[in-house]
């Protein structure tokens, strides 16, 4: 099963936290990364760039409309993403536990639906 | 046991309610664990119970009665995952289209149940049911369904909301449980410790349920006590479990026969308590005790309780004894429950005087808190403060739901407020 940990929180940069802070949080990052694939249990994995740098596209009447800014103007925002497979809802959960986002934000567990392979949607559970 | 044949309408619709009963909570666990679908196995375990309605009374009734319901039920949930009908509405159709081996896999894992050698996988179920990812408010219906197999409109009358709302909350619960894929799985010893108190809180909220007489009080009540001890027994060594497991034991001792007037616990008789439950609960309080180990809130609550059975052997309550477990529990679970019997103590084993500054020191929720006014009654009248003791009353009888309850209290109110 499927279950992507979606990382949300506060955006921080060099100048809001400190070098040394945001250091810290890639060494956490890539440690992270390590242990859950030596797990193997990582699907993917995809750290994002500041809303700030995000461009929304929304249709008005049938025309799209471009807007500059992330979909929801929120204080916490998707800072990235983790997919991992696991066995069952507890097995995420202990991942979920060990996500360093966590320290700045929360981490929600959404079970996968569906995913692409060999350009064919196929079952994630 | 054979097939019985004598008037055997009668005995088959007894059997399969006596079987209902007893083995739901085993079946449904059985049934629902491979795919995670309670609603799935409560529908096939109804049309179970519906065939054997039907087939018993004609053929008797067989001589392993659970053995036939599971096998019932299992065809017929085998036949579901197999018909295109039911994959096209259910989340296999995916899995089986895909060529995953999930659908198979779960009919193999019913086949190798033998129907003589029922597994006990109610334990599983508890935890899945005070799963922390199910909303708090729903885990005590849920155990209340689909372990102690009381239907949706009941639970909705216990719990004083409409039938369609509690369903529904009910519905949501099940397939969040299947669709997020909460594993029908006793945890670790080491979640053990985060992962117990749920469970036990919410078989705990059953029995609680009782006390509001809604009609369904007395079932509620002796279910949830056998279910407090089930789960103490399958758990086999939680000291946790075994209190609570004490606690409504003993608090089911002293339960008077419905219809009675209410009569607060000093003012009871105790040659009307049931003394074999009173040394049952003490027997399940000492499995709990763990020399050197600081006791939990229900070992403490149990041991409360303990001591006011104990009036039954002594003859008087020991108060001392009652101070001491009541400042442990509420230094532990500072409830506000907790803290007004705390004060209730305190103003009887020192003075009234010490029990209304406990009283005095509770926070504003005390003001709709039925048992804060009736203590507070208690201890002015005492205190002779006869005006402000039956105001104290009326305003607890006012909040009461209870009739013997509130006729008991509003006396209290005439006899402090009377010349």
């Amino acid at each position: 099963m499927r279950y992507m940990l979606l990382f949300h929180h506060r955006e921080a940069t060099e100048e809001s936290v400190g070098a040394e802070a945001m250091a810290e949080g890639m060494r956490a990052m890539a440690s992270y990364a390590a242990t859950l694939e030596q797990a193997g249990i990582l699907v993917s994995g995809q750290v994002l760039r500041p809303s700030a740098d995000s461009t929304t596209l929304t249709l008005v009447d049938g025309e799209p409309r471009i807007q500059d800014g992330p979909f929801a103007d929120t204080k916490e925002q998707l800072g990235g993403v983790v997919v991992i497979d696991v066995p069952d809802l507890d097995a995420a959960l202990d991942w979920a536990r060990q996500a360093p986002p966590l320290s700045w934000g929360s981490v929600e567990i959404r079970p996968g639906g569906m995913h692409i392979e060999d350009g064919k949607w196929v079952p994630s559970w | 046991m054979g097939p019985v044949l004598v008037n055997p309408g009668e005995r088959a619709a007894q059997v399969a309610e006596r079987a209902a009963r007893e083995s739901y909570g085993r079946l449904v666990a059985l049934l629902a664990a491979p795919a995670g679908d309670l609603e799935l196995a409560e529908d096939t375990l109804a049309q179970a119970f519906e065939r054997a309605l039907t087939t018993w009374p004609r053929d008797g009734v067989p001589d392993n009665p659970e053995g036939w319901l599971l096998a019932v039920a299992r065809n017929r949930q085998r036949d579901l995952w197999k018909s295109a009908a039911h994959r096209r509405s259910r989340s296999l159709e995916a899995a089986v289209d895909a060529g995953a081996d999930l659908g198979a896999g779960v009919v193999a894992t019913l086949d190798d149940l033998d129907p003589d050698r029922i597994p006990d996988r109610r334990l599983a179920l508890l935890f899945v049911c005070a799963h922390p990812a199910i909303a708090a408010d729903v885990r005590t219906p849920l155990m209340l369904q689909v372990v102690l197999g009381f239907d949706a409109a009941a639970i909705a009358r216990a719990f004083a909301v409409p039938a369609a709302a509690m369903s529904q909350r009910l519905v949501r619960a099940k397939r969040r449980i299947r669709d997020a894929r909460v594993p029908f799985a006793v945890p670790g010893r080491q979640a053990m410790p985060e992962r117990l108190p749920w469970v036990l809180e919410a078989v705990y909220g059953c029995y609680a349920l009782s006390f509001q007489d809604r009609g369904e009080g007395d079932s509620l009540a002796g279910e949830a006590r056998h279910l407090a001890v089930t789960t103490a027994r399958l758990l086999g060594d939680e000291p946790e479990a075994w209190s609570l497991a004490a606690l409504l034991t003993l608090t089911s001792a002293r339960a008077a026969a419905p219809g009675g007037p209410y009569l607060p616990l000093q003012d009871q008789d105790p040659g009307t308590w049931d003394r074999g439950l009173i040394a049952e609960g003490e027997a399940y309080l000492r499995r709990a005790g763990r020399p050197g180990r600081a006791p939990g809130r229900f070992q403490l609550e149990a041991a409360i309780q303990a001591v006011h059975c104990d009036r039954a052997r002594a003859g008087a309550t020991d108060w001392d004894a009652l101070c001491t477990l009541y400042t442990a529990l509420v230094a532990i679970a500072p409830s506000l429950g907790g803290r007004v019997a705390h004060a209730a103590v305190i103003g009887r084993a020192r003075s009234p005087g010490a029990g209304l500054e406990l009283l005095e020191a509770l926070p504003v929720e005390r003001e709709r808190f039925q048992p804060y006014h009736a203590a507070r009654g208690d201890l002015l009248a005492r205190l002779g403060r006869r005006e402000e003791a039956a105001a104290a009353y009326t305003r607890a009888a006012a909040l009461t739901t209870d009739p013997a309850a509130r006729a008991f209290l509003g006396r209290r109110a005439e006899e402090a407020g009377g010349p």
